[in-house]
């Protein structure tokens, strides 16, 4: 930092970011007070310490690997030009690097791995809401360290990255993550719910479904509301605040700074608030119609419409936004009791409706609309188109979602470990814990009451 | 194919303003929208008038309405 404007720039882009994290984590609190909103009383504790700790684990696991992951799987390894690791590019990613610390002369490493971090929270997040009250804790702690510290930030490498190799070949464009983070967290959750199965109860004997209501609707409307106002955060930080063409290296010409996407392709807060606030309401209209009103899906739609259009975001008008949001919706909500009625799928919080199928139309449609532009500010990358976006999403969804989440699933189930016991099912995941509370009140009780003159 | 008129980005920042595509579509976009606006009021009220019209008929005695009351 040895000029001013240098050293503005470079502690507004730590401040910036840093501000985003902050906001993050208000997407982490939304999706507790769903969750715990969503499950039933018997298993509010289990459920909250479900989330609660994926925090911690998939912090650590990032810092010790999922980092270095992202600047060192660009080329796949192996997918673009036979290329292997990126081991120079990822020097600094490394958890024994002094850039990984305190540090005068790195402003940015901390903010931006932590941006990247509350990402991979969110991503196994989304996969914690559907399992709910049956999947046991161990199993689902190792699940969010495969899709928070290895598939998504693999993802991200591939696809969200200004050198990835899906970014270059399919001309994939993806902006604020309706795939990189939706649409694989989706999968993910697919792939466990295949073999995890459904709640007891879910299905009658003749195999319809049934509801099972949330305990507390008012408090899953507000963790939604968090989740929204959260979502702020993740869309700034989807953005590059101030940058020099000089700095990008690019094709871009001329001294004008410009905010870019992760691409480094230019855009602006402006484009992404008229869009993000058009989305979402295109999505609340569809889902509050498609729905007849029903509050759960009016608030889930209104985030799935962020999801379906946030992958063009950075380019899209802001009617182009809103109908897209609008038509995601009513895909996604068709689709969710399809699959529930016709696979037995029990997705307690409709996740991979509303992160899986709303990510994976996304990238769809972005590929029609934003046909034939550029994908990257650097020469010789493809251009946006949909056969790249539709490789793109089975990519996302398919192959780095539903697959591993599938495998290792099998294997855990194998072992016992992935569902607890259909008596434990049945008593409530907080049997023990509710029992020694109950006991203890009771004794309290007991003991003042008899205190009473 | 692009409709944003930029097929790269070796331009001067300082000459390019709307990047949005289907650009010269604006009216007909809002024109759109006009309809969906308008259209989502008029499936709304008839929904919510079937709803009401359900209400209306249902507990024909009573005995849920005041239970509901009671609940506060």
């Amino acid at each position: 930092m040895d000029t001013n404007i240098d050293a503005l720039t470079t502690i507004f882009t730590e401040f910036y970011y840093w501000v985003t994290v902050v906001m993050m984590f208000l997407i982490h609190v939304g999706f507790c007070m769903y969750e715990v909103g969503a499950s039933r009383r018997r298993n509010h504790m289990h459920t909250l310490m479900k989330n609660t700790m994926l925090i911690p684990l998939v912090t650590i696991s990032f810092f010790f690997f999922g980092w270095w992951i992202y600047f060192a799987f660009p080329n796949g390894p192996f997918i673009f030009e036979g290329k292997g690791l990126d081991y120079a590019a990822a020097t600094a990613a490394r958890p024994w690097d002094p850039s990984m610390g305190t540090n005068l002369s790195d402003h940015i490493s901390g903010v931006f791995w932590a941006a990247f971090l509350l990402f991979s929270w969110t991503a196994a997040s989304i996969v914690s809401g559907s399992v709910i009250e049956r999947i046991r804790s161990g199993a689902f702690w190792i699940l969010a360290v495969v899709i928070g510290s290895v598939a998504w930030i693999i993802d991200a490498s591939w696809g969200w990255h200004w050198d990835g190799w899906m970014v270059k070949i399919l001309g994939y464009h993806d902006a604020y993550a309706s795939g990189v983070i939706h649409a694989i967290a989706g999968g993910f959750a697919l792939g466990i719910l295949v073999v995890l199965g459904p709640r007891l109860g879910k299905f009658r004997e003749d195999g319809t479904p049934r509801d099972i209501p949330p305990h507390n609707p008012w408090l899953v409307t507000i963790g939604l509301f968090l989740i929204y106002t959260g979502f702020w955060g993740f869309y700034a930080a989807c953005n590059v605040p101030i940058i020099s063409p000089e700095a990008i290296g690019g094709q871009i010409t001329g001294v004008t700074w410009t905010a870019t996407n992760i691409y480094l392709a230019p855009t602006t807060l402006s484009a992404i608030t008229f869009n993000f606030l058009m989305s979402l309401s295109g999505g609340l209209m569809a889902a509050y119609v498609v729905s007849k009103g029903d509050s759960f899906w009016t608030y889930s739609g209104g985030l799935a419409g962020i999801i379906t259009a946030s992958a063009g975001n950075d380019l899209y008008h802001p009617i182009q936004a809103m109908f897209i949001a609008a038509i995601g919706v009513v895909i996604i909500y068709k689709m969710h009791y399809w699959v529930e009625r016709k696979f037995k799928i029990d997705d307690a919080v409709g996740a991979v409706a509303v992160h899986g199928y709303a990510g994976f139309v996304g990238l769809i449609i972005a590929g029609f609309v934003l046909w034939g532009q550029p994908s990257s500010p650097y020469e010789g990358y493809a251009a946006i188109n949909p056969l790249g976006m539709f490789i793109g999403a089975v990519i996302m969804f398919g192959v780095l979602g539903f697959l591993p989440a599938y495998i290792i699933s099998k294997i855990l189930n194998g072992m016992g470990l992935l569902r607890v016991p259909h008596k434990v099912e049945l008593e409530g995941l907080d049997f023990e814990a509710n029992e020694a509370y109950q006991a203890a009140v009771n004794d309290v009780i007991a003991a003042e009451t008899a205190m009473v003159k | 194919m692009s409709t944003n008129g930029m097929t790269d980005w070796a331009v001067d920042l300082a000459d390019v303003a709307a990047i949005y595509p289907f650009q010269g579509s604006e009216m007909l976009m809002y024109i759109l929208a006009l309809v969906f606006w308008i259209g989502w009021h008029v499936i709304q009220m008839r929904q919510e008038a079937a709803e009401l019209d359900r209400d209306a008929k249902a507990d024909r005695d009573g005995s849920h309405t005041k239970a509901w009351i009671a609940k506060y």
